[in-house]
């Protein structure tokens, strides 16, 4: 028998961890001698009150969905993917050699090659790991680490010695052609008379994101796979005496969660930059471990965690501009959204579950 | 390459080999007893701060020092509490830690100092000074030895003598002493240590406790003694490539100090020649960097003799009932 009934497991758990790491958040605030509840209010007015704040909220949120359903592909198989970042790094080459190599006739078919690419690259980055920890028992979260620092120095010789255009001073790639040019939200949305989202990064790929949340959605739940992924992740002992191959699971798990972390570059170099720089990724990768563990690895609670942290990344850069909080405190925040959902869960979850019984034998 | 250069190279060489040795001997200890530790960058880097802050304000280095150990505990401590008490994962407590690390300690400085997040540079007193070995000057006059004892091994900074002295002391409490068994029992087999009547809890913590001074003393140096203060992301991955040195070594002490150098030694060598021309072929800069990183994934992969982590490591341990 459970413990706890399942809406008290799925909502009420992370709710608690929220609001503990809000409570923390706000003493920081008061810490450093500003007022938290103006801080607050500075950051909905900057990111939600207005359409280019929600533009560049949306924006951020498309990189966490992206990164937020790899950590969460990963954890259903019980693997924790710390690589996103490194993932999503090759992925933007990916991105990047088929946008600049390629003659694409036209924006949606180059996102389509793009996505292909992006995936392969992001993939390729997992697989080693992957196969690493399946066959010769490395530890799948140093190693992922490891090919985190790989990925920098990697992108770094490569951006600087082979596709920096020549005279070029930052290390960068020359811009894509027009025709890969993705339609913005401020392209999509405004009318004639009024201009929505003016200046604003968020893109199309916006929806390949919510697109990609109902794609693991059915993988996980609605199909073969997925069920051998989750069951998996319960008992690996159980899954090998039911027939399912540890070494094809991990590695089919982790392909799936680099190819979902390198898609997140098509958001940042396709979408934005339109050229791969040195810091596309923008830290996003270690996002995505927030986001899953915030969203309980479940595409909808990935979705509205992203969305979460794409108001408090939007929100931060605003405190930046007009407040004396640098944009770290959203790196604060962050880790104790990681600490409270992720490493203290049973600090929240022994109390209540404690409640719940309680209130059980009194009935 | 003549004398004067390698001699310059491998000075190099320790000067950046002591905040790995000095991390990587503190994830020893914690990993002995079972507790995987991905947080030393963090703690390294709060520990950074403070002591630079601290040596700062006070204008006294060794208060700088304690407060930079103190900032490193107090991580130490929520790491212990999410995964020895709370049974929470070790490894995502790690990665809260790193973030936490990075996102206060720009906070409190721009708070402090107002300097776009780092803190004023230290100076006289605020720093650790070289400190001149007995006869290094007489000796110097002696052809090779001379030179060697003079430049290499005397005129380190107080803390580099302490991080080698580290290895020996390490060596002798994990394999000569009663705790260092326990401590190592702990990470092998904790149900063992339980059935002797001693606490699995209080050894982690102790454990956990050691790491975070050691951490603490490797950020005090990066900040108080390699450089004049502190600034924004210090240890620049130095704590995930002491992991890598600690895995190297196959989590043991001597190793760990050759691990350590032949890393300090990769850095050194990238700081000083950027690309290196080998006739036929240029060894990029960026292969230097990500050669520690290369390396820890093939001996992980257990083609150059397989790595083995203590066998409870990463796992809470729940009393049977």
């Amino acid at each position: 028998m459970d413990k706890m009934p399942g809406w008290a497991d799925a909502v009420l758990v992370p709710l608690i961890s929220l609001i503990l790491a809000a409570i923390l958040s706000a003493l920081v605030i008061i810490g450093i001698g500003e007022d938290p509840v103006e801080a607050f209010k500075l950051m909905v007015d900057g990111a939600l009150m207005r359409s280019s704040g929600w533009g560049y909220t949306l924006y951020y949120a498309t990189n966490f969905i992206f990164t937020g359903l790899a950590v969460s592909v990963a954890f259903h198989a019980r693997l924790f993917n710390i690589g996103g970042e490194g993932q999503a790094m090759i992925g933007g080459l990916g991105v990047a050699l088929a946008c600049l190599y390629i003659p694409w006739p036209n924006w949606y078919v180059a996102l389509i090659g793009a996505t292909a690419s992006a995936a392969l690259f992001g993939a390729m980055w997992a697989i080693v790991p992957a196969y690493l920890q399946a066959k010769r028992g490395s530890h799948i979260v140093i190693t992922t680490i490891m090919f985190n620092f790989i990925a920098a120095a990697v992108l770094n010789y490569i951006l600087v010695n082979v596709l920096r255009p020549q005279g070029a001073m930052d290390p960068a790639t020359a811009r894509f052609p027009e025709p890969t040019h993705l339609p913005t939200f401020q392209e999509m949305f405004s009318t004639a008379e009024t201009a929505m989202f003016r200046g604003a990064p968020a893109n199309v790929t916006f929806f390949l994101a919510i697109f990609m949340c109902l794609v693991v959605w059915v993988l996980i739940w609605r199909t073969k796979l997925g069920y051998e992924i989750r069951a998996f992740g319960h008992s690996e002992s159980a899954a090998k005496y039911a027939g399912i191959s540890p070494v094809k699971i991990t590695v089919v798990a982790m392909v799936i969660s680099g190819a979902l972390a390198g898609m997140m570059a098509l958001n940042t170099t396709m979408g934005e930059a339109e050229r791969l720089v040195m810091n596309a990724t923008e830290g996003a990768g270690f996002i995505g471990i927030a986001v899953a563990l915030m969203g309980r690895s479940h595409p909808l609670g990935v979705l509205l965690a992203a969305l979460l942290f794409g108001f408090l990344y939007q929100g931060g850069a605003e405190l930046a501009l007009w407040t004396n909080i640098p944009r770290e405190l959203i790196v604060v925040i962050q880790a104790l959204v990681i600490l409270f959902t992720g490493a203290l869960d049973n600090m929240v979850r022994i109390p209540l579950e404690k409640l719940f019984l309680a209130a059980r034998r009194s009935n | 390459m003549d004398f004067a250069t390698l001699l310059q190279v491998l000075e190099s060489t320790i000067r950046l080999a002591t905040p790995l040795l000095l991390a990587c001997l503190a994830g020893l200890f914690s990993e002995r007893a079972g507790i995987f530790d991905i947080g030393l960058e963090g703690k390294m880097l709060a520990a950074a701060f403070m002591s630079a802050a601290v040596a700062a304000i006070t204008g006294d280095v060794w208060m700088g020092l304690g407060a930079g150990i103190l900032a490193s505990l107090a991580l130490s401590l929520i790491h212990g509490l999410a995964s020895i008490t709370f049974r929470g994962n070790q490894l995502i407590s790690g990665v809260a830690i790193n973030f936490l690390a990075a996102g206060m300690t720009v906070l409190i400085a721009q708070d402090w100092f107002s300097q776009g997040g780092r803190t004023p540079s230290l100076m006289g007193a605020g720093r650790f000074e070289p400190i001149t070995l007995p006869g290094a000057e007489a000796f110097s006059v002696v052809p090779i030895l001379g030179p060697i004892y003079a430049e290499l091994i005397s005129g380190h900074p107080i803390l580099v003598y302490i991080a080698f002295a580290m290895v020996p002391l390490t060596w002798w409490v994990l394999f000569r002493t009663r705790f260092g068994l326990r401590l190592r029992a702990v990470g092998e087999a904790p149900e063992a240590v339980d059935t002797a009547g001693i606490s699995v809890v209080g050894l982690r913590y102790v454990a956990v406790g050691i790491c975070g001074v050691l951490c603490g003393i490797a950020g005090a140096y990066l900040a108080t003694a390699l450089q004049a203060g502190f600034v924004k992301d210090m240890t620049a991955g130095r704590g995930f490539i002491a992991l890598a040195a600690l895995i190297f070594a196959k989590w043991r002490p001597w190793h760990a100090l050759y691990a350590c150098l032949l890393f300090g030694l990769l850095q050194a060598v990238a700081l000083r020649y950027q690309n290196i021309d080998l006739g036929a072929f240029t060894v990029p800069v960026q292969f230097m960097d990500a050669l520690p990183y290369i390396l820890t994934v093939v001996i992980l992969a257990g083609f150059v003799g397989k790595a083995i982590p203590p066998r409870a490591g990463g796992e809470p341990y729940v009393k049977e009932r």
